[in-house]
């Protein structure tokens, strides 16, 4: 290691030595606090800390993301090969090579694109990179669809970063998620690459096209009436609302997206949310380690699950009468749920904020979702409505606190 | 009254203190430093040269020159050490040994009214060994306090257990209580554990509260939130039991004798144990037996609220405890020993490191590091669990930073103290100097509101 130890303690001396490179330190830094845990000690206060840093905190929440990631990939090449009808003859590795190629540019974009932007604001403002896009970095090209072009995953994360981070203050000081940010700015600017029936499945419009009929009648007939369909489960669902649905009813859609393979993940979707099992090993190790909240995870599920139930119960059509634990395992739900609601930034930061933020994302989440089915991403909109009302929700607990205060003196 | 301290964190240090004393070397040098008392202007009474007796006073509060601060020992005055802006940081005291007393009359102190009681406790220099809350101060002798606050124990790692030091000394500690009782209309409150000695279990005058629970259970500040929680406008005072004794000690010779037994722990000395010492001494005395490890730091006072001082520096004014622990001035790889090892070894009240899976007896060793970089507020929730309070922590620490009085009076800035965050500084992910910020809101508040 003293070898290494060296070699920063070189960069860090060639730099400080000019003007003109000193600023570029923070470039250094970055990487010298990443393989070292600096000789800082305590100065003020407490002489001795905890073990924790954030650097830790974040990478955890990295590695609480690899399922998800890893089957992201999988299942891009799952849907691909899925609509060409050619699952049956193709290897393990096949799909997986192909899904990765797809997604890991996704992911260098992403950290690319955010990390440029974080180290072009460390340089300008003085202050060392903070860890915060870490795991921005990740869960960008997690809920983007598969077919996304790289150029809008860029366009998305340098606006994520800078309009919704940096001129906050940067980490620590936004109000909305960053992630959701990109994904909503593109969701809005670029709706014809972020919904609809053709870019869950990568490739999907190409084939679409003239060779789409050339290509598929090489392989099993019965993949020409799968293929046909690029579309979500949820995009499926949603026609019931309109005056011709795709499916007949609810018991249709049943045979079409089983129970099983939504909690699996078998499904188009945005890369990295449709498994809600591996969603959920992810929370796993989140609470585990007590990085996430289990009151926003809990408060979460019940909210979204107590919506599907009410309309559940009011039924009227194939969409409302989904069972609520099936509504709960399609779409950005369970991804939402555990990655999204928990940044501990933009949630409330109360404890008994969490619960009513958390159960406010998932009422509204699939509110949104099932009534206005022109929005089938409702738990993007909906965390970020949570995002906006947490200090609001934190005002009400805190001002609840200080009459509490209040009162003793009067009664004193 | 019972109380049960839910939240809190017992930080479980290697070097505890055996309980053994070790009679020290007398300490040929005292110090008393004004910055042992938060928000003191000192007035200088004596020059260097001047000699002085067992409570002489040697400087005074520029503000209120009835507060005087005395030497703890006879002899000359050696220096007077000055730092930034001419600002005094120490008046160093050579003692001749000989431990002269000022004062040799014993009085009968029943007899005096509240006023003349005060009177005396401030000539003799013994007032600043009595604290108020809110902000932390020394007592003001303006005050009717509505009650007066002793914790029997210590929960601070390290920390000296007044069970042992104290054993059989009843009669001084009641001699103390007798005084403070004459001090205030309300009650004075005497928080014990279960098994506490008889000492405080026995305690005349007192309202004793059985008190459970990890640390910060110990701290006064926390114990008045669950007794007599104060509200804007209302003071209490609180004291040492140690510095109880003195004030008995005082109460049936008439002599100042800042004699007091301090724990001595840490990892890097060879034996830790507790040492009989005298308020103001050098640290070079207290640890002449020992054998210290290089590269250490040396605090006085409890690793999580003493003070960094050097080893010719002295013993704090209200320091009952010094702590020897290995400097982390040393980069850690980030696999092995840095921030993604697996970390067996080391000590996390987060679960992220396998602390929580170890067995509860399990000791850790600690050093200096920060163990990562400041940064900005991210995890929430975390000061909440080691924060005992009906307090929002972290609401509370951004009302003060933003200087906003209003809203730091009615987060409840009126019932804590520095040390009560003490935990907080040290869970916090990202480092923020808590407690810093705390004294300056409560600066703030002295300033604007007292």
């Amino acid at each position: 290691m003293k070898f290494l130890r060296n070699i920063f303690d070189n960069a860090h001396k060639t730099l400080s030595s000019s003007e003109k490179t000193k600023k570029f330190f923070p470039l250094v830094d970055a990487f010298d606090t990443l393989m070292f845990t600096p000789n800082h000690v305590t100065k003020k206060g407490s002489h001795v800390r905890d073990a924790i840093d954030l650097k830790r905190t974040m990478m955890l929440v990295i590695i609480a993301l690899i399922p998800c990631l890893l089957f992201g990939i999988y299942n891009t090449g799952y849907q691909h090969f899925r609509v060409l009808g050619e699952l049956e003859v193709i290897t393990f590795w096949e799909i997986f090579f192909k899904g990765a190629l797809v997604v890991l540019p996704l992911v260098v974009v992403s950290y690319g694109a955010g990390l440029f932007v974080e180290f072009i604001f460390a340089i300008k403002n003085g202050h060392t990179v903070q860890e915060g896009f870490l795991v921005s970095g990740m869960l960008i090209p997690l809920c983007m669809p598969a077919d996304v072009p790289l150029w809008m995953v860029a366009v998305a994360t340098i606006f994520a970063v800078v309009i919704g981070k940096e001129v906050f203050g940067g980490t620590g000081m936004n109000i909305l998620n960053v992630a959701l940010t990109a994904r909503a700015f593109l969701f809005f600017a670029h709706p014809t690459k972020m919904s609809g029936n053709e870019v869950w499945v990568t490739g999907f419009s190409e084939l679409k096209g003239e060779n789409y009929a050339s290509l598929v009648s090489s392989a099993n007939p019965e993949g020409v009436v799968d293929g046909s369909s690029g579309a979500t489960a949820l995009g499926d669902l949603a026609s019931f609302m309109q005056d011709s649905p795709v499916l007949e009813n609810t018991q249709a859609f049943q045979a079409k997206y089983s129970l099983m393979d939504s909690f699996l993940g078998f499904i188009p979707g945005s890369v990295g949310e449709t498994s809600a099992l591996m969603c959920l090993i992810g929370a796993a190790l989140l609470l585990w380690t007590g990085i996430a909240s289990w009151r926003v995870i809990s408060s979460f599920f019940v909210g979204g699950f107590v919506m599907a139930t009410i309309l559940n119960l009011i039924g009227g059509n194939g969409y409302f009468e989904l069972p609520a634990i099936h509504q709960l395992m399609l779409g950005g739900f369970m991804f939402g749920m555990v990655f999204m609601a928990t940044d501990p930034v933009t949630a409330a930061h109360t404890n008994a904020g969490k619960f009513i933020y958390g159960f406010l994302g998932g009422f509204l989440g699939i509110l949104i979702r099932m009534v206005n089915p022109a929005y089938p991403e409702g738990i993007m909109l909906a965390i970020l409505i949570a995002n906006v009302f947490a200090p609001l929700i934190d005002h009400m607990v805190i001002q609840n606190n200080i009459n509490r205060r209040l009162k003793r003196l009067k009664t004193a | 009254m019972k109380i049960t301290v839910k939240r809190g964190l017992d930080i479980k240090m290697k070097g505890v203190p055996n309980k053994i004393i070790a009679e020290s070397n007398l300490s040929k040098s005292f110090a008393i430093k004004p910055s042992d008392f938060s928000n003191l202007t000192p007035k200088l009474l004596v020059k260097e040269g001047d000699s002085v007796k067992c409570g002489s006073p040697v400087f005074c509060d520029k503000y209120n020159d009835k507060v005087i601060f005395v030497s703890p020992a006879s002899g000359v005055v050696d220096k007077i050490i000055r730092g930034e802006k001419r600002r005094i940081l120490a008046v160093t005291i050579n003692s001749d040994g000989k431990f002269t007393q000022k004062n040799t009359k014993a009085k009968d102190f029943s007899k005096l009214d509240r006023e003349e009681l005060k009177t005396d406790l401030l000539k003799s220099g013994l007032w600043p060994f009595l604290r108020m809350r809110p902000i932390d101060i020394i007592a003001r002798p303006e005050d009717n306090p509505k009650s007066i606050f002793i914790s029997s124990f210590d929960t601070n790692p390290l920390s000296p257990d007044y069970d042992f030091i104290m054993h059989n000394k009843s009669a001084e500690f009641n001699a103390g209580l007798e005084l403070l009782n004459i001090l205030t209309d309300g009650s004075v409150h005497l928080q014990i554990r279960k098994n506490s000695d008889e000492v405080f279990s026995n305690a005349k005058n007192v309202k004793t509260h059985l008190v459970k629970g990890p640390h910060p259970s110990g701290n006064v500040g926390v114990q008045m939130h669950e007794i007599d929680p104060i509200n804007k406008g209302e003071v209490v005072w609180y004291i040492n039991p140690q510095d109880v004794m003195i004030l008995g000690r005082y109460s049936l010779t008439g002599a100042y004798d800042a004699n007091k037994v301090i724990s001595v722990g840490g990892e890097n000395i060879d034996s830790p144990n507790y040492v009989k010492t005298i308020s103001g001494s050098s640290i070079e005395s207290i640890l002449k037996g020992y054998k210290v490890i290089e590269n250490s730091r040396f605090i006085s006072g409890s690793p999580l609220t003493g003070k960094k001082v050097d080893k010719d520096g002295f013993l704090g004014f209200y320091h009952h405890q010094v702590s020897v622990l290995p400097e982390g001035n040393e980069y850690k790889f980030f696999l092995s020993e840095g921030w993604l090892s697996l970390g067996f070894n080391r000590f996390s009240a987060s679960k992220s490191y396998p602390t929580w899976l170890m067995p509860k007896s399990k000791t850790y060793q600690f050093d200096t590091n920060l163990n990562g970089e400041e940064r900005s507020f991210v995890v929430s929730g975390q000061y909440e669990k080691v924060f005992p309070f009906d307090i929002y922590p972290v609401q509370l620490l951004k009302s003060i930073v933003t200087n906003d009085i209003e809203k730091m009076e009615n987060l409840g800035i009126y019932e804590v103290s520095p040390e009560d965050f003490a935990l907080c500084e040290f869970v916090c992910t990202s480092k923020i100097n808590v407690q810093e910020i705390v004294r300056n809101g409560l600066d703030l508040i002295y300033k604007e509101c007292m």
